[in-house]
This record gives C-alpha cells, sequence and structure tokens, in this order.
C-alpha cells in the first residue's frame, strides 16, 4: 500500500512536469533523426585472410596496410570465428572476397585497397573478376545501421538517468526525503517505489524510441524487436538505479549533471561507436565495468547480426548484476538518514 | 504522568564541531514542552534525532520506553520539519493524502482525518490549488496538517508558526492545548519567540548544544529572578559563560 501510494505519487508529479516528459519522449527521437543524416562511413585497420595467391600479392596487400593472415583452407565461418574483416580467396586466377561488413566503412576501404592490390599483381581488368560477399548486412549498409543500436541504447541510458537522477535529488533538496523518513515507511520502499514509477516512463520511452528507430529512420533490424525491447528496458533499469545512487554525491541539479561527462560520456566511448579492437588492453578492461558496454555489444547482436536473447545472455546477466549492485547500494545509503 | 520522551547523555557532532553536547531531558506524556533558544543553537537537530532520521554521535534517545530509531515508532510520531517539505507539483489535497496514506489508516478514518486537519488550519478552501501557488504561512499550515494527519500521540513541531498570522497562531496554540487537554498528546515545539514559550507548560533553553535550564516558565522566572523568560535567557546564559 505504501509503495503503490508512492509509485502514484512520484507518476503524477512527472505528468506534471511537462518539460521532463518532453525531454524523456522526444528528445531522444530529434537526437536519433540528427544523428541519422550526419553519420555515413569510416575507417578501421582491416585484417584479411588469404587463402592460396603469390607472395607478390601478400607484399602488394601488405604495402596497403592490411594485414594478412595466410590460411590452407577457409570460409566464411572462419571469418566470424577468427575475428577478421575479410578473406580472400584466389583461385585459377580469379579472386573472391568475403566481407564481414560488421563495419561497413572498413568493408569498402579493404575492398578497394584489395582490388587495387590484385590489380598491381595481375594487371588491368582484374578488378571486374573481383567477387564480394557480405555476411552481415550488404553493399548498402551505412555507418548509421551499425551505430544506430549502440545509439538507442545509449539515448535510453543517458535521459532515464538524468531524469530519475534528478527526481530523487530534488526530493533530497527539498527536504521530502528526509519527511518521508519521518514515516513509517521502509528505505527499500523508497527505492523500489522509484524504480516502478519512473521504469514505467522508460518502458514507454524505450517502446518509442525502438520502434521510431526501426520504422521511420529505416535502422537495421534483423532481429526480434521485443529482444530489443528487453535489453533496453535491463538497461534503462541499470540506469535508473545508478541515477538515483549518483543522486546520493551530488547536492544540486547542476552537480548531478556534472556526472554526465564522468559516468556518460565515457560509455559512449566503449560502447563500439569507436572499435575497441584497436584500443589497448587495459582501455579494453575498463570497458568491462561500463553497462552500455554490455547493452550495447547484445543490441548490435540482435538488430544488426540477428541472433537470439540466447546469444546474448552473459550480456543480459551482466546489465542484471549491475542493476542489483545498484539497487543494493541505493538502499544502503538511505541509511545516512535513517539507520533503520 | 509517566515520561513520553527520554534524552540520554545526546551527542551530535558534524565534522570537527560539536552541535549537540551530552544533551539530557526527560519530556511527560501530554504536556507541552517548549525548546526555546536562538537560531543554530541546536534545536532543529535535537529534535530530528528523536523522531529518528538523523543519527547521534553518543547517547541515545528513547520515545515511549523504545529506542529510537524504531520503524513502529514513527506510526506515533507526528513531525513537522522547519523547512516546509511539501511536493510543489501537487495540490494541497494530493500532498496532504499522500502523506496520510503512508500511515496505517483504513479509507473511512483517512477521509474524516483529511478533512479535520485540513479544516484545523483553515486550508480547506484552498487544497485544490497546487503548493507552488502557496504563500509562505500556507505552506507551513499544511505541513502541520500532514504532521497531524494520521492522529500521532506525539507531535514534534518544529518552528511551527513561522510566518503565520497572530490570529491563525492564537488558533493553531489553541487547538494544540486542545490535543493535550482532550486526548493528552505529547507536544514537542521548537521555537525563539518568547510568547509563545509562555504557553508551554514546560520550556528547555537551549544554547550553543546545550540546555541552560528546565522548568514551568514561572519557576524559571522565579529562579533567575525575572521578570520575562527574556529575561530569564539572558541570565541564563551569562550563568553558562
Ligand atoms: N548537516 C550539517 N552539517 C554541518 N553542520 C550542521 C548540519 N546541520 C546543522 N548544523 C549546524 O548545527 C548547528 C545547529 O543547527 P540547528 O540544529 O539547525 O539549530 P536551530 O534549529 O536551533 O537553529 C548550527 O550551527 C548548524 O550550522
Ligand atoms: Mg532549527
Amino acid at each position: 500500500m505504501r509503495i503503490l501510494a508512492l509509485i502514484k505519487r512520484i507518476m503524477l508529479q512527472l505528468l506534471r512536469d511537462k518539460r521532463t516528459m518532453a525531454l524523456l519522449f522526444f528528445a531522444p527521437l530529434i537526437v536519433l533523426t540528427l544523428m541519422y543524416f550526419f553519420f555515413n562511413g569510416d575507417n578501421e585497420n582491416p585484417r584479411l585472410g588469404v587463402v592460396g595467391g603469390t607472395e607478390l600479392l601478400t607484399v602488394a596487400l601488405e604495402n596497403a596496410s592490411i594485414d594478412v593472415v595466410p590460411y590452407s583452407e577457409a570460409d566464411s565461418q572462419t571469418v566470424v570465428e577468427d575475428g577478421l574483416d575479410g578473406l580472400l580467396e584466389v583461385n585459377d586466377g580469379g579472386f573472391q572476397v568475403t566481407l564481414e561488413n560488421n563495419d561497413p566503412g572498413t568493408s569498402r576501404a579493404l575492398l578497394m585497397q584489395v582490388t587495387q592490390a590484385a590489380a598491381m599483381q595481375g594487371g588491368a581488368g582484374v578488378s571486374a573478376s573481383i567477387e564480394a560477399e557480405y555476411i552481415y548486412g550488404d553493399a548498402e549498409t551505412e555507418f548509421f545501421d551499425v551505430l544506430g543500436p549502440i545509439l538507442v541504447g545509449f539515448f535510453v541510458f543517458f535521459f532515464v538517468f538524468l531524469i530519475s537522477g534528478i527526481g530523487l535529488l530534488k526530493e533530497r533538496v527539498s527536504g521530502t526525503l528526509e519527511r518521508l523518513l519521518a514515516t513509517p515507511i521502509r528505505r527499500w520502499e523508497i527505492v523500489f517505489a522509484y524504480l516502478i514509477g519512473f521504469g514505467i516512463f522508460a518502458i514507454i520511452q524505450t517502446i518509442i524510441v525502438v520502434f521510431y528507430s526501426i520504422r521511420v529512420l529505416e535502422m537495421v533490424m534483423v532481429g526480434q524487436v521485443w529482444h530489443v525491447i528487453v535489453i533496453n528496458l535491463m538497461l534503462a533499469l541499470v540506469a535508473l538505479s545508478l541515477g538515483i545512487l549518483l543522486s546520493t554525491f551530488a547536492s544540486s541539479e547542476f552537480q548531478m549533471v556534472q556526472f554526465i561527462p564522468i559516468v556518460v560520456v565515457p560509455q559512449i566511448f566503449f560502447a563500439g561507436i569507436i572499435p575497441l579492437e584497436g584500443m589497448a588492453d587495459w582501455l579494453q578492461n575498463i570497458s568491462r565495468i561500463m553497462p552500455l558496454y554490455y547493452a550495447a555489444d547484445a543490441l548490435k547482436a540482435i538488430m544488426y547480426r540477428g541472433e537470439g536473447l540466447a546469444d546474448v545472455s552473459s550480456n543480459l546477466l551482466a546489465l542484471a548484476t549491475f542493476a542489483a549492485v545498484f539497487i543494493f547500494l541505493n538502499i544502503i545509503a538511505l541509511k545516512r538518514y535513517r539507520k533503520l | 504522568m509517566d515520561t513520553s520522551i527520554s534524552i540520554n547523555k545526546l551527542s551530535k557532532t558534524y565534522g570537527k564541531t560539536a552541535v549537540l553536547k551530552e544533551v539530557d531531558l526527560q519530556v511527560a506524556g501530554g504536556e507541552i514542552f517548549g525548546l526555546i533558544g536562538p537560531s543554530g543553537s541546536g534545536k532543529t537537530t535535537l529534535v530530528k534525532m528523536i523522531v529518528g532520521i538523523d543519527s547521534p554521535s553518543g547517547g541515545m534517545v528513547e520515545v515511549l520506553g523504545k529506542q529510537v530509531p524504531n520503524l513502529s515508532l514513527l506510526q506515533d510520531i507526528g513531525y513537522m520539519a522547519q523547512s516546509d517539505a511539501l511536493y510543489p507539483e501537487l495540490t494541497g489535497r494530493e500532498n496532504l493524502r499522500f502523506f496520510a496514506s503512508l500511515y496505517k489508516m483504513n479509507q473511512a478514518v483517512l477521509k474524516e482525518r483529511l478533512a479535520y486537519a485540513a479544516d484545523l488550519v483553515q486550508l480547506t478552501d484552498e487544497l485544490g490549488k497546487k503548493v507552488a501557488a502557496y504563500s509562505g504561512g500556507m505552506k507551513r499550515r499544511l505541513s502541520l496538517a500532514i504532521a497531524l494527519v494520521h492522529d500521532p500521540q506525539i507531535l514534534i513541531l518544529d518552528e511551527p508558526t513561522v510566518g503565520i498570522d497572530p490570529e491563525l497562531r492564537l488558533s493553531i496554540w489553541n487547538e494544540l492545548m486542545l490535543l493535550k487537554r482532550q486526548q493528552g498528546k505529547t507536544i514537542i515545539v521548537t521555537t525563539h519567540v518568547m510568547d509563545e514559550a509562555e504557553k508551554c507548560d514546560r520550556i528547555a533553553m537551549v544554547r550553543e548544544g546545550g540546555i541552560l535550564a528546565t522548568g514551568t516558565p514561572d519557576e524559571l522566572k522565579a529562579a533567575y529572578g525575572a521578570v520575562d523568560l527574556e529575561g530569564v535567557f539572558l541570565q541564563a546564559g551569562r550563568g553558562a559563560q
């Protein structure tokens, strides 16, 4: 009963706050749309598997700064398993290129460089005989399609984090949190009421953002929509619990905003917008403590590669662990006011 | 009357500053007890620790025989904070109903209590307005209504009449005395206004985190040979230095 009264109050307050409503529901759509128009291809350092071919070809490829990995036999499975960007098969003087195409920018550059290297080695006219095959997406795949799933996750994280954090902060600053604790309410009831009250808005936001991205922006969507929603909801739960936890360490809304460059912005870098492969080991390890890294990985797997929830269960587990830890810390943090 | 609130060597320090220094205090059941002292003397800190929303650095507080903090005890305490803790986006009625629904009360009683509390502070006609549109005095009155909406045995009111006009102030005091007389409620009031202190059954003079003197207004005046409480305060303050 108490928890219901609290949830009702939190939702009523949010509904009356038109600006926050707009920030929650429209701002992500506007920014996503802008991103859609801004982004296009990008470059990366390619790794190419090579089957057959001469010593001369290898040298030519390496001169084009491609890492050549020689194979006696390989297929598209090898590309996925060994983390190659592409595979070049030479037989009877013909060339067959298989591109992983997880990053269309890399794929495009790689195909161009292979064509050039092959032309240098085998004379003009070779380019016509090169056949390219894409494992994920197709030649039309744009950078935005890969970036999209990451952005969807990011906006859900960012807006839920900010609004829930400021919600509890307002309660702290205005003294109503202390006043609440002068009633027989339990600390966990406050934390769960916040999770549920804000969670309902987060669910609506997630659904709007996901459908807008897929239907209007025509983001690549190979997997199931509801899988995408499940992952975003887990991420929203992490954002919610982290937001209200960090509000403990802020004494004004401005201080809450100061957490954005510390807590939110670094997550973008580790979520895969910039390919992690090229980073130093210690940087890659840091990504393991970033909730967005797990969510983006899972979203990419489902939206772009068509995998299912079972394939991303470890990511879901990681997100659930973050949420559980943050929720627990929240209940502890309220001890500052009342020991019980 | 038996002891309602018992405070034992209660201390509180923030960093290095001692805000309360080994305070001892007994409040009997069914009395209006005033904590009188200048701003910054530690009254708010003291009442927060009686409610249990701030933890002592030393000593302890017992309310109705139970050691604070205690969740079931909070059902018996009505607290009015010094700064109005209200939700400005919500109406007066929504605020009052929200806080009331955090206590154990059935729907019929709740409805009755909402009407009673609003009427007591003369806010019945303003309950539909958003609190953001309330004046300072109206917010104060709503806070008081919230403090007594669940019919608690003990009322702890931190500067309840600040910003309230004299006429309403008088009617609130009359109501507090009625609550004491008819229902035997224990009421703790902090104030820095001396004429309000006169209305208390007993008062404690608080200064710099310690209690200078305790007693009925008349006892204190006699003991310090002063004509009013203002004089008592000055005398007691000199004695302490
Ligand atoms: N959270 C806090 N941190 C540091 N000092 C505090 C805190 N709360 C109160 N104080 C200090 O404790 C003293 C007593 O404050 P308070 O109990 O509010 O006095 P009063 O209610 O009598 O005006 C003041 O000097 C105040 O600055
Ligand atoms: Mg005070």
